[in-house]
């Protein structure tokens, strides 16, 4: 008497794949254990900001969990997008594709700033030569055409030595790289690529640490954690009228405005039905609250009260939509980003 | 001259397993310099943090033992059921041959490909989300080829005279392999799944790929939790700028290296509780 095999078979198989099936449509808002989640993802550069904001905000709120991906900016707004996450971090305002994207799967944004960011050139200590670059400079290095052409540290300069210049920078799918290739390029993702890339900055840190012909840019906040192992080169961007010469970056210089053009705001964006939940409200206003002592501890430089209170009166409202809309955010300061606040 | 030959190639042994065990030794040496400074209870049963002296690994080893039992849970019964049927049912079969040879294939995937699957096919296709159910279910498809041939060969070592034995005395086909065959193959079944889950608990390429390199600070409460697990914190730890987060990736390899061997551990005694009762 023999039974067909496959019926000992096929149950098992069915069994296990409609058990996963089944709970599959569980929403993303809560687990399982009836605990609140707010969901977060996106820029390796806000991720900092992020991590210290929840890890501080479920000290006070243990029925609340709150996760932080680091998937890039690009990455965390396509997740954003497809209603995966409640928050995107972005360390370049959101672009008018992304915006398409998130209109037609009818997913509304509050855009809120949330620290001041600058882009810092970093060099290993030992290149003594690397006293400053100009913008000039930065352009002929990363221009598109410099690929495979522009090999050599005299090339850029005469006086520098003929050697290898080994190149490294954020990965293509952050903020960071977006906003230095608009900066010094004219155009977002327009660079040379030939680099070593990375999504992770402290995977930029590791390499130019230990590489004497390493150029790179990475967000002045992780230069500060590792002030000790990088070297920043003074950028020049040849303009009198914000601080003649070149200037370093410093919390000052990113605060008024005279580290041009590699400073920017970096920003969170919230899904306006996601804010409908009291967990991921009462996140964002602690967000707010707690933003100018915890930007500063994670070496960002906060945006003041002023502004603070108007972008927490902005989620109040529930204002939607963003005020750079798909421009790029090159050379735009505090004050400036003041009035853009006050015009909404 | 032929007794030369044979000491060199003693020789040539002896030095192959010294460099092996050295190499191991070394590394153990190293890691257990780095992190057994920072082991403490504290360390257990402390969340993430953005503070080195405070972080811990409670999140991600509850995470580990989490996805590593549903690994386990899923690929035990699929893994058995597909070998009996190659074994028992197929075995002389062409389209059996094929199979097999399809599963050593598989078995030689880079992990990787098994966590973009698990992206496409249980994170985004069937909706399970970030889940803990998602990673096992990944991690399942990662252990199921070992799962398979490893139970395969156990079944062939049971004896034909047993099978033959049992339908001598009227048995059928799945009374011979659920009471004689199974049993006494469960020794060699057991030690394949764990050689199974042990390296899929030290897997990390498939489940950063589905989406679990997060800051996520709790232990999972269920099978649709989010999760992340030791090799992941221990990634994290790695890359993060300031030196003290090296001496906490150390401490977290070595709360690996013990939840490894402990399963380890508890697989010989299974295994050998098992032999002692199949022998009769």
């Amino acid at each position: 008497m023999l039974l067909s095999p496959v019926r000992h078979v096929a149950p098992l198989v069915v069994l296990v794949f409609t058990l996963a099936a089944c709970g599959g449509s569980s929403s993303s808002g809560t687990s399982s254990g009836g605990t609140a989640l707010v969901t977060l993802d996106g820029s390796s550069t806000v991720f900092p900001i992020s991590e210290a904001v929840a890890e501080e905000f479920q000290k006070s709120n243990q029925n609340i969990n709150v996760t932080v991906g680091i998937s890039g900016t690009g990455g965390g707004f396509q997740k954003f997008c497809r209603g995966e996450i409640d928050i995107s971090d972005a360390s370049r305002p959101i672009s008018a594709s992304e915006v398409a994207a998130c209109t037609k799967s009818g997913i509304e944004f509050i855009e809120m700033p949330v620290a001041y960011d600058g882009i810092a050139i970093a060099v290993n200590p030992k290149a003594a030569w690397a006293d400053k670059i100009t913008v000039a400079e930065l352009k002929t290095l990363w221009a598109p055409d410099a690929q495979a052409k522009v090999k050599k540290w005299n090339q850029i300069r005469a006086t520098w030595p003929d050697r290898e210049i080994h190149l490294f920078g954020a990965g293509v799918d952050s903020g960071t790289y977006d906003y230095f290739t608009e900066a010094i390029n004219g155009k977002a993702k327009a660079s040379r690529g030939d680099f070593t890339s990375s999504e992770d900055d402290n995977v930029l840190v590791q390499g130019i640490s230990s590489d004497e012909l390493a150029l790179g840019f990475l967000p002045f906040a992780y230069y500060e954690e590792n002030a000790e192992r990088l070297k920043l080169v003074p950028v020049d961007d040849e303009k009198a009228d914000n601080g003649a010469g070149p200037m370093l970056p410093s919390p000052d210089s990113i605060k008024t405005g005279t580290y041009q053009p590699l400073s920017r705001p970096v920003f969170i964006y919230i899904s306006k039905k996601a804010a409908e939940r009291p967990e991921v409200q009462k996140f964002v206003e602690f967000y707010m609250k707690n933003a100018e002592t915890l930007v500063r501890e994670v070496n960002y430089v906060g945006l003041g009260p002023e502004i603070y209170g108007m972008v927490t009166d902005r989620f109040a409202k529930r204002h939607t939509g963003s005020v750079f809309s798909g421009q790029n955010t090159v050379g735009v300061t505090i004050d400036q980003l003041l009035n853009k606040e006050r015009a909404q | 001259m032929r007794k030369h030959a044979d000491l060199i190639f003693q020789l040539v042994s002896l030095s192959a397993l010294v460099i092996a065990l050295a190499a191991l030794a070394a590394l153990v040496f190293d890691i257990v310099s780095d992190g057994a400074g920072r082991l403490s209870f504290q360390f257990l049963t402390n969340i993430a943090s953005r503070k080195p002296e405070e972080a811990g690994v409670y999140h991600a080893l509850m995470g580990s033992i989490w996805v590593i039992a549903l690994t386990g849970a899923l690929a035990l019964p699929i893994g058995v059921a597909a070998a009996i049927f190659l074994e028992e049912y197929g075995s002389r079969s062409r389209m059996a041959r094929f199979i097999e040879l399809n599963i050593s294939n598989l078995a030689a995937v880079p992990s990787i490909i098994y966590g973009l699957l698990g992206l496409g096919l249980f994170v985004r296709l069937m909706g399970m989300g970030q889940s803990v159910l998602a990673g096992a279910a990944t991690l399942a498809l990662l252990a199921l080829p070992v799962v398979i041939l490893s139970t395969r060969e156990a079944l062939r070592t049971v004896p034909n005279s047993i099978r033959e034995g049992s339908y001598a005395l009227g048995a059928t086909k799945w009374q011979t392999i659920w009471n004689q065959v199974l049993p006494m193959a469960l020794p060699g079944v057991l030690t394949g799944l764990i050689l199974a889950l042990s390296r899929a608990v030290g897997e990390t390429a498939p489940l950063i790929t589905i989406g679990a390199l997060t800051y996520i600070p709790f232990a999972p409460d269920g099978i649709w939790s989010k999760f992340t697990v030791l090799p992941i914190q221990v990634f994290n730890w790695v890359s993060r700028p300031q030196p003290e987060f090296k001496a906490n990736a150390a401490a977290g390899i070595l709360v690996l290296m013990v939840l490894l061997l402990s399963m380890n551990a508890i697989a010989i005694v299974v295994r050998d509780r098992q032999q002692r009762r199949g022998r009769i």
